[in-house]
């Protein structure tokens, strides 16, 4: 078969073989015989509609479970319009802007994308992206060390932390030789004491979260931030762009780097694709890891768009680039920038609002069920809380599992459960279910 | 010779095009009696708050002032601008694939089942043993890919210090030895555009842990010498890295793992047409021989009982993305596979390179190098490549890259892809005729008929304004 997306008719392959001057397509590969592919792959060839069922049918074989999930990875109703307006085919199939003046679309809703990141937190730099967060942590760790103001090397990081963010952080601090150590938690917040009992002026840079991974809102930013600040390390945080409409502004804690995952705005639950924040202090600007949007004018003195500082990139400055990084997720970009728009500061407030009670009234009516004691943790929430289990948590997951609900397992008696809106209509439910399984 | 205007919106006078969203509806709330203490919320937020129509209108027209693969040719070489089927979008958009990556395997088998799938369809196509999926583009699997180079040489014993990499090589291949703490051992290319052998054997040493190639080069040839290039690096203890960028040229033709490649990393939004987004998503899965299994990123797929699970691998580089990488972009992926199977893949490639191939034949512009395959780079000779650039986007077509490789003056790096037709080839042709017989001086006021005119780079580096909230207060 030949591939259905190449336009030629076998006249025109021959008459543009006669323009080259060669008889057949194989006259061109330069080859040799020694290397060259005689075998199959054995992929069969599929219709559009086949392809389309043999792919509904192998993800059919998913669970359809309601998922109460969370730890880094959230679902929010995305509106139609995202979709519709994302899909168009100038934004999903352009590539990076590297002819501004064919591209000031895509430029112009980066740069809104960046503004928004810029209100956010306060801070004055935002990237166009990073992969997510995990990686966007993994950059500002390396980050830290292209500032002159830190001496130190260590990262310090808290002991309750999403086990693959750790892990991606750890990749990223192993080329520059990086120790990446931890300080404790207690209560799901930062144990702030016994931060400051661990670091030291060998720290570069302090991160903790907000929300932390247990759902809870950190109640001592501020004091972290000092603290980063006193033993000259970056204070990095991590935290989503639907919490920080209504917590406090990085910027007023301190923060020095904000990174999070971003794609909550627009895209919802695909197997932890993601939207890498990355937001900064202008003094790092030229340290920035990523692409950066920028206003300029054109040559009729209007305001246009174009990528900007460019010299910090791998296109230009190879193994002295601040990263590696060129292809990023542009277009989750846009999709959250959409989303962040549709629902304006009023709706983005009203929904981390809305984060904040849903996961309180939902921990509180789980503490009635008997078995179950929630939250664990004393501090306020978002979206998601930790409950002990009297019975063991794997068989509790096992139980809900058989129900048709997913929640995290996450020590022996501790569940991990996460509601936003659009799994209201099942919170009945699955207090229902925990109450069977739970006894 | 084709006549071509693209969208845009200014008011007479003014000194923008379509104003911001910022400017259009931008909302300051209070934050008042909200469920957290005071001192835990910030006062007030300001962000832009469009009606619904408001909104579809601004991104429509923004969509209107951006050129895409379907707007017209798009011969940006290096980056594979092929056409992206529409049925991959659906497949993507599956209800029964949107599940958060913390569910049991068990729950998962369809998702597991098909990365197994992929996995098992990119081995088949590069030759090689196993392929994670997990970088979310192809910088990300290069960094895979020599962290993986260097766990198997530490795993030895065997501390090496450099990378070796040709001049015509990608700027991320340099960035990534880089990030992996590797210094960088810049290889000059030959005088026909290859990898020239004495400098190799040069370069090559037991500090060598490995030696990052593409292939066909960025120039589009075919390294004839490969085998040797192997033996070398091989016989110094190192490892050889395949970038994937250019495998576009290549399907059912060569695989790199039959060349003597020990790692590669795929790049799906070129080879394999999904969307390049405007930056990404893309997705870089790394493929590796089987000694260099064991070390590839946590957690990989495998069937087991019947089904399929994840494991740990041995000696694992540990995780290079949070989660399991781009997910939607390699479903996308799985599709485009699918649906072409073997004589679909393998037509691609052979497009490709004839596209590639005609077009050069057509233009004014000299290509020093060659036999080149599904891209050659032109010299803009006397001209200046990026005004070159600019007089084309006149004419309704994307330019080529430009100015890279520097192995070619004025470079003008062209890939048409198979989705070209005779028709929009000879629509390209033209273009690059009318900007070869133009004069300097309607270069450089070039673009006349893009949504901007030329824009000021140097404005723009010299004094950041990044965001609506750097803006001048008058604008």
């Amino acid at each position: 078969m030949t591939s259905p997306y190449a336009p030629h008719t076998d006249a025109e392959t021959e008459a543009m073989l006669d323009a080259v001057g060669v008889d057949e397509i194989d006259a061109l590969f330069d080859v040799p015989d020694s290397v060259a592919f005689d075998g199959e792959f054995g992929i069969p060839a599929h219709g559009e509609r086949e392809t389309r069922r043999e792919a509904a049918k192998l993800l059919g074989r998913n669970d359809d479970l309601t998922e109460f999930l969370g730890r880094g990875h959230y679902t929010h109703y995305v509106p139609s319009v995202v979709d519709d307006l994302a899909s168009r085919s100038e934004f999903l199939t352009s590539y990076t802007q590297y002819q501004p003046e064919v591209a000031q679309g895509f430029l112009q809703a980066l740069f809104e994308y960046q503004s928004m990141l810029v209100e956010l937190t306060g801070l004055d730099v935002a990237n166009c992206s990073m992969y997510d967060e995990a990686t966007a942590l993994g950059e500002a760790a390396t980050l830290s060390q292209r500032v002159r103001a830190v001496s130190g090397e260590t990262i310090l990081v808290p002991d309750q932390l999403r086990e693959g963010k750790r892990a991606v952080l750890e990749s990223y601090a192993e080329g520059p030789g990086l120790p990446v150590e931890s300080y404790p938690m207690a209560d799901g917040q930062a144990d702030v004491a016994a931060l400051a009992e661990t670091i030291d002026d060998d720290v570069a840079l302090v991160y903790a979260e907000t929300p932390t991974v247990r759902g809870v809102i950190e109640e001592r930013l501020t004091d972290i931030g000092e603290l980063a600040d006193d033993h000259d390390a970056l204070f990095c945080l991590g935290s989503d762009p639907i919490a920080l409409a209504l917590l406090e502004r990085p910027a007023d804690v301190g923060a020095d780097v904000v990174v999070g995952d971003a794609a909550s705005l627009g895209t919802g639950t695909a197997y932890g694709f993601g939207l890498g924040m990355f937001v900064t202090r202008e003094d790092y600007l030229r340290q920035v890891p990523g692409r950066l949007v920028g206003a300029s004018e054109d040559s009729d003195g209007r305001r246009a768009y174009t990528l900007t500082l460019q010299t910090r990139e791998q296109h230009i400055r190879k193994e002295r680039a601040t990263s590696n990084i060129c292809t990023n997720q542009a277009w989750v970009a846009l999709r959250a920038a959409m989303h962040a728009a549709w629902l304006g500061p009023d709706g983005l407030v009203d929904l981390a609002e809305d984060c904040v009670t849903r996961a309180r009234d939902l921990a509180s009516r789980l503490n009635e069920v008997i078995g179950v004691q929630a939250p664990v943790h004393e501090g306020h929430h978002f979206r998601e809380f930790v409950a002990h289990t009297d019975q063991p948590a794997r068989a509790v997951v096992e139980d809900l599992a058989a129900e048709g609900y997913a929640v995290h397992a996450i020590d022996e008696h501790l569940i991990q459960v996460s509601a936003t809106e659009v799994t209201a209509e099942a919170e009945d439910g699955l207090v229902g279910a925990i109450a069977e399984v739970a006894k | 010779m084709t006549i071509y205007s693209q969208a845009s919106w200014t008011d007479e006078g003014d000194d923008r095009y379509e104003p911001l969203l910022s400017e259009k509806a931008n909302e300051r709330v209070d934050i008042e009696d909200s469920p957290l203490p005071d001192e835990l919320t910030r006062d007030s937020l300001e962000l832009p708050a469009p009606a619904e129509p408001e909104l579809a209108r601004h991104y429509t027209r923004l969509s209107q002032m951006n050129y895409g693969v379907e707007s017209g040719p798009f011969p940006l070489g290096s980056c594979t601008m092929k056409y992206n089927p529409s049925f991959t979008e659906d497949i993507a958009a599956l209800p029964a694939a949107a599940v958060h990556p913390d569910r049991p395997d068990r729950t998962v088998q369809g998702t597991l089942g098909l990365c197994h799938r992929l996995q098992d369809y990119l081995g088949r196509i590069g030759g090689m043993d196993a392929v994670t999926l997990q970088p979310p583009a192809g910088a990300a699997g290069e960094f895979t890919g020599i962290q993986i180079a260097k766990a198997y040489h530490q795993h030895n014993d065997d501390d090496r210090s450099e990378v070796v990499i040709p001049d015509s090589a990608h700027g991320t291949n340099f960035a990534t030895a880089a990030m992996a703490g590797y210094s960088v051992v810049e290889l000059p290319s030959g005088d026909d555009g290859r990898v020239d052998i004495d400098a190799l054997e040069a370069a090559v040493s037991e500090e060598t842990a490995a030696l990052m190639l593409t292939n066909p080069n960025t120039l589009g040839l075919f390294e004839r010498d490969i085998e040797r290039v192997a033996d070398i690096v091989h016989e110094a203890g190192g490892l050889l890295y395949y970038d994937g960028a250019n495998l576009n040229a290549l399907l059912g033709r060569a695989r790199p793992g039959d060349m003597g490649f020990d790692v590669m990393h795929y790049n799906v939004h070129k080879t394999f047409a999904t969307p390049h987004g405007g930056g990404g998503p893309g997705a870089g899965p790394v493929g590796v021989t089987e000694e260099l299994a064991p070390f590839l990123p946590d957690p990989h797929v495998r069937q087991s009982n019947g089904g399929y699970e994840y494991y740990r691998p041995d000696h694992s580089i540990g995780k290079v993305h949070g989660y399991y990488g781009n997910w939607p972009v390699l479903v996308k992926a799985f599709a485009y596979i699918t649906r072409l199977g073997d004589g679909g893949l393998a037509d691609a490639s052979a497009k490709a390179v004839l596209n590639a191939n005609y077009l050069a034949e057509r233009i004014p512009y000299e290509v020093p190098f060659g036999p080149f395959h599904h891209e050659f780079v032109a010299s803009a000779g006397e001209q200046d490549a990026a005004d070159v650039a600019k007089g084309m986007l006149d004419h309704g077509v994307h330019p080529p890259t430009t100015k890279w490789p520097e192995t070619v003056d004025e470079a003008l790096m062209t890939e048409p892809t198979e989705g070209e037709s005779r028709r929009s080839l000879d629509q390209l042709a033209a273009a690059f005729e009318a900007v070869h017989g133009a004069d300097d001086g309607t270069l450089s006021a070039a673009p006349k008929r893009t949504a901007a005119g030329r824009i000021d780079q140097v404005r723009a580096a010299r004094t950041p304004r990044l965001a609506w909230q750097a803006l001048d207060s008058e604008q």
